[in-house]
């Protein structure tokens, strides 16, 4: 189960829909499962297929979390011709991520979809994601 | 000569848990073999079959991303910082 303040969420849409048809990327810090603060990151590739850090950018904001002794709680990224589903690809580099929850918002309708998972060696599973 | 090298947490299986070894090298390629003889494995997280630097880390020297200094080849001196990252991407 992943817990979120609709504050973040609805920015997580804002953001999603903003850089539509494009993939937005981003990451939400936490601690003690407790989401603390959301970081908006650029997508290097620029690309409605595929999204990638800016490593200068991952760089200041990996230690600004590992500084305040934070965890990296989530990843987010949208989908924006597709379900809010992990692809193939997003299985693959989970592997090698250290996020534990992988939140996907899709901008293929006019409809919000956000839906949350945990990617444990390769098996995808959807959680509850739970708004307060 | 001697580079501190700062290890993200999914590699420091390879470090016995340390956030930061020190390791010697005149390039990135020379301290990774250093490194990887020190710390048996981690070579293979950070360079392909092939020989280049794997797609899913990230490194840099003095906070500047290696892919623009040269990549294996980027020159090292005393006292620099070398930082390992998880690169993150997807689809």
């Amino acid at each position: 189960m992943l817990e979120l303040p609709k504050a973040m969420v609805d920015q997580v849409i804002a953001h999603a829909r903003r850089d539509h048809p494009d993939e937005c990327c981003g990451v939400i810090a936490g601690k003690d499962g407790q989401a603390t603060r959301l970081f908006e990151m650029d997508n290097a590739d620029r690309s409605p297929t595929g999204f990638t850090f800016d490593s200068q950018q991952w760089l200041q904001v990996y230690r600004d979390i590992d500084d305040a002794d934070e965890d990296q709680l989530v990843v987010y990224h949208s989908h924006t011709a597709t379900e809010a589903y992990p692809s193939r690809t997003d299985v693959l580099w989970s592997r090698t991520t250290e996020f534990q929850h992988w939140l996907l918002v899709s901008t293929r309708v006019a409809e919000d979809e956000v839906r949350s998972f945990v990617i444990t060696d390769g098996e995808v599973l959807e959680e509850d994601l739970r708004i307060t | 000569m001697s580079i501190e090298v700062r290890i993200p947490t999914i590699l420091r299986n390879y470090t016995g848990g340390e956030k930061a070894v020190e390791a010697k090298g005149d390039t990135l390629q020379g301290l990774i073999d250093d490194l990887d003889s020190r710390h048996a494995g981690i070579k293979g997280r950070l360079i392909t079959s092939e020989g280049a630097l794997h797609r899913f880390v990230n490194v840099y020297v003095n906070d500047e991303d290696v892919r623009f200094l040269g990549s294996l080849e980027a020159p090292l001196k005393d006292g620099d910082s070398v930082t390992v990252l998880p690169a993150v991407a997807g689809g």
